[in-house]
């Protein structure tokens, strides 16, 4: 007997959902759009980036929140030889840890070097490239890059 | 406490796309399967848990409409996790431990191919700095294989040995998806996918359903020969951001293994929810393994790895051994969460 037909038929999923950020996102959000970086200082002293509301360890309410620079250390990366839809960059790039300068614990983003893996390292500098147009969000920061690409 | 064992286990030979089947056409027969094994029929069953994702289904509560495969009619008591179906097993075990049901039936199934799962599995992430960010699990655990292979806690020989040995194993499990006579050689002749991560490194894309019975005290050993009895069982999780866990380790796994009292005996199997080779040696290294016990004798989710299941059938695996005896006992592990962020430990023993 023949493989039956199969019936396809498209089925699109979004998830259009609005969200309050809260004191800490919020203020690294507005942060972003101003073209800055913050973090927030933990129960034991560490400055997390982004910024958390409640300590990690102690669950404590966290509420300082310090800038910390836009350039950092590579802690650790994976390299996308294959970007997919909505990943940061169209071409191969390296989603990475990246420590900011200031801060002790690593953020994600993705680090461009023009689709050269082996420009990338663990322990390199990067900076972060900012979007032309900031709004608050983490894509205000289009990626980070090689620190004196450009 | 009460005892309370798995007495029967069923699966589905898991496939890249089931694509003639919905949900429920999958589902029903391991169900069925489940039920029979167990030597009840379905008014015996007092309470049913199970574990999907929404987000692959494209549809709120669609467990729902998956009861069909069960069949709740006349009403039945139920509930379901919308997570991997080991944490079902936990939700139906605490509900019998309250004295609440004497059997259960607990069941998980997932159908990957009909999306993007790695696109899908970025909406567990935080909404606001990573899930923008489209990262996805496969960067993410290689983003953790990196951290492992900086500090030395593992090494691409050894991932590749994994997943290696995955695959030789697999070739007795007739559930598997994929296997063969494989060498790490072989492995390591492969190109980077998403580096440092190789395609036999990760876990491949599954549709599949797995389906387990629970029952306390005499009623398993009036329906068991030998039961699997769940002589412990916990989970902890980690914080959702990566960078204030140490990747290279599993703190979580740690915990729930002396929670549940994983080192209290030697462990003849333990099979290991490891979606990613190098999350093996990491998940070993947590539980206190040792060379006498036998990993992944199923392939494991290397494999097959059914989104929301995978961690059900590594208890089930667990389960069969002790159930047919190759098995004293044994511990199952089930992980949910970018780079093991939550995990589940249970240890199950033969009488």
């Amino acid at each position: 007997m023949a493989e039956p037909e199969l019936l396809v038929a498209p089925n699109v999923i979004e998830y259009p959902f609005s969200r309050t950020t809260g004191p800490m996102i919020g203020a690294f959000m507005t942060a972003l759009r101003e073209g800055f970086i913050v973090g927030c200082t933990a129960a034991d002293g560490r400055v997390i980036v982004p910024p958390v509301e409640y300590d990690p360890d102690t669950a404590e309410a966290l509420t300082e929140v310090v800038e910390v620079g836009d350039a950092g250390v590579v802690a650790s990366w994976s390299w996308v030889r294959e970007p997919l839809d909505g990943h940061p960059l169209d071409r191969p790039f390296a989603f990475a840890l990246i420590t900011l300068d200031g801060a002790d614990v690593p953020m994600l983003h993705a680090v461009d070097t023009g689709g050269d893996v082996a420009a990338m390292a663990t322990g390199m500098r990067v900076r972060a490239r900012w979007a032309d147009e900031r709004e608050g969000s983490i894509l205000d920061i289009a990626c980070f890059e090689p620190e004196g690409a450009r | 406490m009460r005892d309370i064992a798995i007495i029967s286990f069923a699966q589905t030979h898991h496939a890249r796309a089931i694509e003639q089947e919905n949900e429920v056409e999958m589902l029903q027969p391991v169900v069925v399967d489940a039920i029979a094994k167990a030597g009840i029929t379905k008014d015996r069953i007092d309470f049913v848990c199970s574990g999907s994702a929404d987000y692959l289904a494209g549809m709120a509560f669609s467990f729902v409409l998956t009861l069909d495969a069960v069949g709740p009619w006349p009403p039945i008591s139920e509930s379901h996790v919308d997570m991997d179906a080991a944490w079902a097993v936990y939700e139906a075990w605490v509900k019998m431990q309250m004295g609440k049901a004497d059997i259960a039936l607990i069941y998980g199934y997932g159908k990957s191919s009909p999306g993007n799962i790695r696109r899908a599995l970025t909406r567990q992430l935080d909404p606001y700095t990573l899930q923008p960010l489209w990262a996805d699990p496969v960067s993410l655990a290689a983003i953790q294989a990196r951290s492992a292979l900086d500090t030395g806690t593992v090494t691409t020989e050894a991932m590749a040995e994994v997943a290696a040995r995955s695959w030789r194993s697999a070739q007795d499990n007739p559930y598997a998806q994929l296997k063969g006579d494989l060498a790490a050689a072989d492995v390591l002749a492969t190109e980077p996918f998403v580096d440092p991560l190789r395609r036999h490194d990760c876990a491949p894309i599954t549709d599949g359903a797995a389906a387990v019975v629970l029952a306390a005290g005499d009623v398993a050993r009036e329906l068991c020969e030998r039961p699997a009895w769940i002589r412990g069982i916990d989970h902890r999780i980690e914080p959702h951001m990566l960078g204030v866990r140490d990747l290279t380790t599993s703190a979580s796994t740690a915990i729930a293994a002396a929670k549940a009292g994983v080192g209290d005996g030697p462990i003849d199997v333990a099979e290991l929810h490891a979606p990613f080779s190098h999350q093996e040696l990491i998940l070993a290294a947590a539980l206190g393994l040792g060379d006498d016990t036998a990993i992944n004798p199923s392939g494991g989710a290397l494999c097959a790895n059914p989104v929301m299941t995978a961690g059900l059938v590594r208890m089930g695996e667990v389960a069969q051994r002790v159930i047919d005896g190759t098995a004293d006992r044994g511990v199952a592990h089930a992980t949910s969460g970018a780079c093991l962020q939550q995990n589940l430990v249970c240890v199950l023993e033969g009488e």
